[in-house]
């Protein structure tokens, strides 16, 4: 295990490396989604304004 | 030739309705593919003779760097089809792609720092690949606060087009600038596929990350488009029947 964190001594450049792409990934995964979900409800309030007597 | 298929796509109801039936095609093998990839480049691949370990943080900046210009080659002709053809959905996409290729431009520069200083003694130098990458990021964000400057969606779709369309000049100056200039970066790795710089139990994990990279924008871009779609067509009558589903 250790030898997998320390990478030959390049642990320290690898893994933030790696940690750094999977925060990218996953916040372009939910930054899209809420952005889709903020679009849809507004969308959905403006059709209940537009459908209200 | 018949181009009432090429209509139909660029209508927004069938484009959001597609989107989402496409999402799950390129969502699921971006995953697999990424994780196979990430497997046979951390756990399979033997260290480099020369790097070592560290070598190993290719398997994330280059496929980082290669959907950095390919997002944006991809939101160029998007631009251009907006511009000439004045097709709504291509202003759409290209809207929705600014925000992904700025994300990994700077996925692409952190990890090239984070390589450099080992490997050259520095974090950070001013030569041609780098400075030019960091340019197409500026481009990006240019692109990106343009576009929210305006109020008025046309006006801000074509001035948008236009500056992503100028900036396509950055990319092959970020492609050859290995070449044209004495540069610390390496020359690209995958330029001849038949005779690639990197023995194959290290290549392929790398091939497989980029496909997966690039799966994964295109399953991205599907989202953001949906949204794109949404905020665009607020008023349309369709909206409501397709919000009603």
């Amino acid at each position: 295990m250790n030898d997998v964190l320390d990478m030959g001594r390049y642990g320290a450049f690898v893994w933030p490396c790696f940690a750094l792409a999977a925060i990218v990934l996953a916040w372009n995964v939910v930054a899209a989604r809420r952005l889709h979900a903020a679009a849809r409800q507004h969308a959905l309030r403006r059709a209940a304004e537009e459908a209200a007597p | 030739m018949n181009w009432t298929w090429f209509h139909k796509l660029a209508s927004p109801p069938h484009a959001y309705r597609i989107a989402a039936r496409l999402l799950p095609w390129f969502g699921w093998p971006a995953g697999a593919l990424i994780a196979a990839g990430l497997y046979g480049g951390l756990v399979l691949a033997p260290a480099d003779y020369q790097q070592g370990d560290a070598f190993r943080i290719v398997y994330v900046h280059a496929p980082s760097a290669w959907l950095s210009m390919f997002v944006y080659a991809t939101m160029a002709v998007a631009a251009a089809i907006g511009l000439v053809w004045r097709i709504k959905l291509a202003h759409a996409v290209a809207a929705a792609s600014a925000p992904i290729g700025a994300s990994f431009t700077f996925l692409a520069l952190a990890t090239g720092a984070i390589w450099g200083k080992p490997m050259w003694g520095t974090w950070w130098v001013w030569d041609a690949r780098l400075t030019s990458e960091l340019i197409l990021l500026f481009l990006y964000t240019g692109v990106m606060a343009l576009r929210a400057s305006i109020d008025d969606r046309d006006r801000a779709d074509r001035a948008a087009a236009v500056l992503a369309l100028v900036g396509v000049v950055n990319l092959p100056i970020i492609h050859y600038s290995v070449y044209w200039w004495n540069t610390l970066h390496q020359p690209a790795t995958l330029t001849k596929i038949g005779k690639p710089s990197m023995a194959g139990d290290m290549l392929w994990p790398l091939l497989v990350m980029m496909l997966g990279f690039t799966l994964y924008y295109a399953a991205i871009l599907l989202i953001r488009l949906r949204a794109e779609i949404l905020r665009r067509e607020r008023d349309a009558g369709w909206l409501t029947t397709e919000l009603a589903r």
